[in-house]
């Protein structure tokens, strides 16, 4: 059973195999929904809306410390370039999608529920298999014809994020040249453990430009296929064990 | 050149939508080759003259409409839409998440593990596609709504 829900200005899909009980579905999406609610610096009644307009440190819930902790230590791990304080607010929407998805396929396979995919936004958690028992298929978007698939990967327990920078709208800022346009990089797709840890690296590893696949292959149980405007990919050693040939 | 880009893009977009809007609706609408042109005169908005004698079985009524402001998740996106003898001539952009007009060129790092490959598309079906889509989708939902806004005129 498949559903998608538009959360956080975005579709949100979720299916599960072998189960027709709408609750999962609802407790999830009710779930993204509650992220949505504290994290959208969209939202001026969010929580981290009230933090950017000077809501004092005491009155932070326990959980906003715990997430922007995590913020810290990805900009530590990434070397400065995941870096949630832009224009002197702070918008840790770079690494929230992927721990809220996280924490959702967390929620399900506490539920002895084990073979299903959770997409937010074109990053994705898979578990297990499809329903034809197969690994799960991800196709790779292309970043110059969004009807295209440029690359197909299987997955049994992996994350996949993918950075860009689609229709020329920048989301992502170089900390160190917050002023510059991220060059020559279309997009920059990550498989990790699982998607907390593609998605925050995606994020900064996009923000390094053309190096930042090199950052993806230096880092252990990460692998990387970025596409440049010169319509070239460059991928990583470990890449090409996920990739389905055409 | 970054403009000539953007519209080449925008155009890509938008001959994907008005695909999907074929699909949708029996009235036929065309892309015109011109959007990318319209677009690199930068984000205006100028009201079309209103024309009462040539109003064709178009579905949209002849004007400027601007869409709602969507929210891409990582910033706001607003596009507007010109109709012209009930067809659309210029998606234009009026908001969309913080465009920078600069461009660096950084050195990659010679690194010997990595490789590379041209791209190419592929007809595989698969069950989930990755992309960073957000500002499409929002491209969407803003030209859906300037489009309604036509219909009902």
């Amino acid at each position: 059973m498949k559903r998608t829900e538009l959360i956080m200005g975005m579709p949100i899909t979720v299916e599960i195999i072998g189960t027709n009980l709408t609750k999962h579905f609802e407790t999830l999406f009710d779930y993204f929904k509650e992220v949505d609610a504290r994290y959208s610096t969209y939202k001026p009644d969010s929580e981290i809306s009230q933090i950017n307009n000077g809501l004092p440190e005491a009155k932070w819930t326990d959980e906003m410390r715990m997430v922007l902790a995590i913020c810290e230590k990805t900009r530590k791990d990434t070397k400065g370039y995941f870096n949630i304080k832009h224009k002197g607010k702070l918008d840790p929407s770079g690494l929230v999608k992927g721990w809220a998805i996280n924490n959702a396929a967390d929620m399900l396979r506490k539920t002895d529920i084990s073979n299903f995919y959770i997409e937010a936004g074109g990053d994705i958690q898979v578990s297990g298999r499809d329903a034809e028992h197969r690994k799960w298929t991800v196709g790779i978007r292309n970043p110059f014809n969004i009807k295209e698939i440029i690359k197909t990967i299987s997955v049994t327990a992996e994350g996949i994020a993918t950075s860009g920078a689609y229709v020329r709208g920048q989301h992502i800022y170089d900390p160190f040249h917050p002023d510059r346009a991220i060059s020559r990089v279309e997009s920059l797709t990550v498989i990790g453990e699982n998607i907390f840890e593609a998605d925050r690296y995606a994020t900064a590893a996009y923000a390094m430009g053309e190096k930042g696949i090199g950052f993806i292959e230096s880092t252990p149980g990460l692998e990387g296929y970025m596409v440049a405007d010169d319509q070239l990919a460059t991928y990583t050693s470990g890449f090409e064990r996920y990739v389905v040939s055409a | 050149m970054r403009k000539y880009f953007l519209g080449i893009v925008i155009t890509i977009i938008f001959v994907a939508y008005s695909t999907i809007l074929r699909h949708q609706h029996s009235e036929p609408i065309v892309a015109p080759a011109s959007v990318s042109q319209n677009n690199s005169t930068g984000p205006t908005s100028t009201p079309a003259p209103a024309t009462t004698n040539t109003t064709p079985a178009g579905q949209y009524k002849d004007g400027t409409y601007t869409g709602s402001v969507d929210n891409a998740f990582y910033g706001n996106v607003q596009v507007s839409a010109t109709i012209q003898n009930g067809k659309i001539t210029a998606v234009n952009f009026l908001q969309y998440p913080d465009e920078n007009p600069n461009s660096i060129y950084v050195n990659t790092s010679a690194i010997p593990y990595l490789k590379q490959e041209a791209i190419k598309a592929q007809g595989s079906s698969v069950s989930i596609v990755t992309g960073a889509t957000f500002t499409s989708q929002a491209f969407m939902q803003s030209l859906s709504s300037a489009l309604s806004q036509a219909m009902q005129g």
